[in-house]
């Protein structure tokens, strides 16, 4: 039984990826490729259903797979989605600092993308988007080209090196571990092989980045594991932002007491010139010199975004209607996840509530109806203290129709203190969310 | 007449998840975009998988949401809301929830069927990955 659902899977997939080919070479009949792919989709799950069209979807991350799981999920497999990732796997950014302290490996972090199309008969393509012509409604990758009939660009963050030019090709020696992967891993060997006594220096950029609490987590784990292993060392946080951005509160009393004499916070601390060879870093107060050198650059909406020439003039994001996530610079195009401009934390959980929004307005447009005018939709974000004890923040968001922009609702904070009880929590968060992102 | 109909149709689903409807014009005041908007409430409900799985069906110790009793649900609610009911994180979403909002969440659990997910297998990353 299994083995005859694989070849009908792989027939898809076969029957898909040479209709992508076909039109590469040419044969661009949108009618002719359209056909082609709904009569294969619907020997998926057995039954014809009428396809209200192509939705296509760039990234597969956080945002980009939950948008296409619940876009098949709502419209009832009436909505043909194909999503576009360069990766063959997913790595989760949350609780990549883990690996950094020691008790995660990055293997613990990646999964794989076949349960998500199996489930819910989304397509993937494993392809580089090279441009989009929004005219014709198409995306080109480097192996072929697709049209849609609305487009979703979900393409996480770009780093922008124009203030640090010579860190672009030093990522080997100073990683940003920022995206996880193999820069995680990078990072975590240097701390390992640093000597006890040694300096950890890191930076927090400018708001707004990835995962705000991020970075301040991140210097817990490696405090945690230094405490433990290289009692000596320090760790140096040179903030760009003039005080901690997320949990300051909680943060402010771990830095202090669970390790105390370990991490020297330095708030207004823009790095302004890097020296790769020394590891040398310069800020307008301070010039210091690290064993180990972890940079996150300043970020930007990801690249196709850019190629769609969404984002703003003089600020590097993509402004949408948060009814649809539909861009204001562009018609069937929609923006999730970290590429949004918002006042909102660019969190995992964010990023998956943006996602079902965005497919929730998508499916009821293409079905002729209005998309929910109000919508209303919860954020929590776990950040780990160390192996066991993690604290959270967390809020409803609410559609404010005056504004036209999403804000928090009264209610919503932080922990008391980090505990292991909200440790498990954590946990238990990372489980459901990637289960429902990639299953 | 619309408020009628409208208070007629609350009764009719409140009373379907095991929610009492005694005092309910007095507490449960349900505007008719919310009503005859179901995306509203599917995308609220589903912000909620990141720790209570997808359609309510949580993964490990999490409480499992899906097929709810909706009058336990929203008595809890109402206790986290008041703080009646300690909580680590819980009081911080049910503050945030008005009453309309929590009656509907517990509609839309109670009708969901139990089913056992499952977290994806972690796999050995590539050495072609970023």
């Amino acid at each position: 039984m299994t083995k005859i659902v694989t070849e009908k899977l792989d027939f898809e997939r076969r029957a898909f990826l040479k209709n992508i080919s076909l039109k590469a070479a040419g044969l661009t009949s949108t009618a002719i490729a359209g056909s082609a792919i709904l009569s294969a989709c619907s020997s998926l799950g057995g039954t014809s259903k009428a396809s209200l069209g192509r939705v296509v979807i760039i990234g597969g991350g956080y945002a980009g797979t939950t948008a296409a799981k619940y876009i098949r999920m709502w419209s009832n497999g009436t909505i043909e989605t194909v999503v576009i990732e360069k990766s063959s796997q997913f790595v989760s950014c949350p609780m990549s600092n883990l690996v950094l302290g020691g008790s995660k490996s990055i293997h613990d972090l990646t999964f794989g993308y076949d349960l998500v199309q199996k489930n819910h008969g989304v397509k993937w393509v494993n392809d580089e988007v090279t441009s989009i012509d929004a005219a014709a409604k198409k995306v080109v990758m480097k192996r072929g080209e697709i049209t849609y009939d609305r487009l979703i660009i979900a393409p996480g963050v770009d780093f922008n090196y124009a203030s640090l030019p010579n860190l672009e090709a030093a990522q080997e020696a100073i990683p940003h571990a920022w995206k996880a992967g193999w820069q995680t891993v990078n990072l975590r060997k240097q701390l390992e092989a640093m000597p006890d006594g040694g300096v950890f220096v890191m930076n927090v950029p400018r708001v707004p980045y990835r995962c705000p609490p991020g970075p301040y987590e991140r210097a817990c784990q490696v405090a945690s594991y230094f405490k433990t292993h290289k009692p000596k060392s320090k760790i140096i946080v040179l903030d760009a932002n003039p005080e901690i951005v997320s949990k300051k509160g909680l943060f402010s009393k771990v830095f202090s007491e669970m390790y105390a004499g370990m991490i020297d916070y330095r708030p207004n601390n823009v790095i302004v010139e890097v020296d790769v060879a020394s590891k040398t870093v310069t800020t307008d107060f301070d010039k210091l010199r690290a064993n180990v050198l972890n940079i996150i650059p300043p970020q930007r909406a990801g690249k196709p975004a850019q190629m769609a020439n969404l984002l703003e003039k003089d600020y590097p994001w993509c402004e949408v209607s948060f009814l649809t996530y539909e861009s204001v610079l562009a018609p069937n195009i929609h923006v999730i996840g970290d590429s949004v401009a918002a006042g909102l934390p660019k969190s995992a959980h964010m990023a998956t509530s943006q996602a079902r929004v965005c497919a929730s307005a998508i499916v009821e447009l293409m079905q002729g109806r209005t998309p929910d005018p109000a919508p209303v939709f919860a954020n929590t974000c776990y950040s780990y203290v160390n192996d066991t004890q993690a604290m959270h923040v967390a809020n409803v968001y609410r559609y404010d129709a005056a504004k036209k922009i999403m804000v928090a609702a009264e209610g919503g904070g932080v922990s008391q203190s980090p505990s292991e009880l909200e440790g498990q929590y954590a946990s238990a968060w990372a489980d459901n969310i990637w289960s429902d992102v990639l299953t | 007449m619309k408020n009628y109909t409208v208070c007629f149709f609350v009764s009719l689903i409140l009373a379907s998840a095991g929610i009492p409807i005694n005092g309910m014009s007095a507490e449960v005041l349900v505007s008719t975009d919310t009503l005859s908007n179901s995306s509203h409430i599917r995308t609220l409900a589903a912000s909620c998988a990141a720790c209570h799985g997808s359609n309510g069906n949580s993964i490990g110790n999490m409480p499992v949401l899906a097929g709810i009793n909706g009058n336990y649900f929203v008595a809890q609610m109402l206790a986290f809301k008041s703080g009646e009911r300690p909580a680590s994180v819980m009081h911080h979403h049910a503050k945030g929830l008005n009453i309309d909002e929590i009656n509907l969440l517990g509609v839309h659990f109670s009708q969901q069927k139990r089913v056992s997910n499952v977290v994806p297998k972690s796999q050995t990353l590539k050495a072609n990955h970023d």
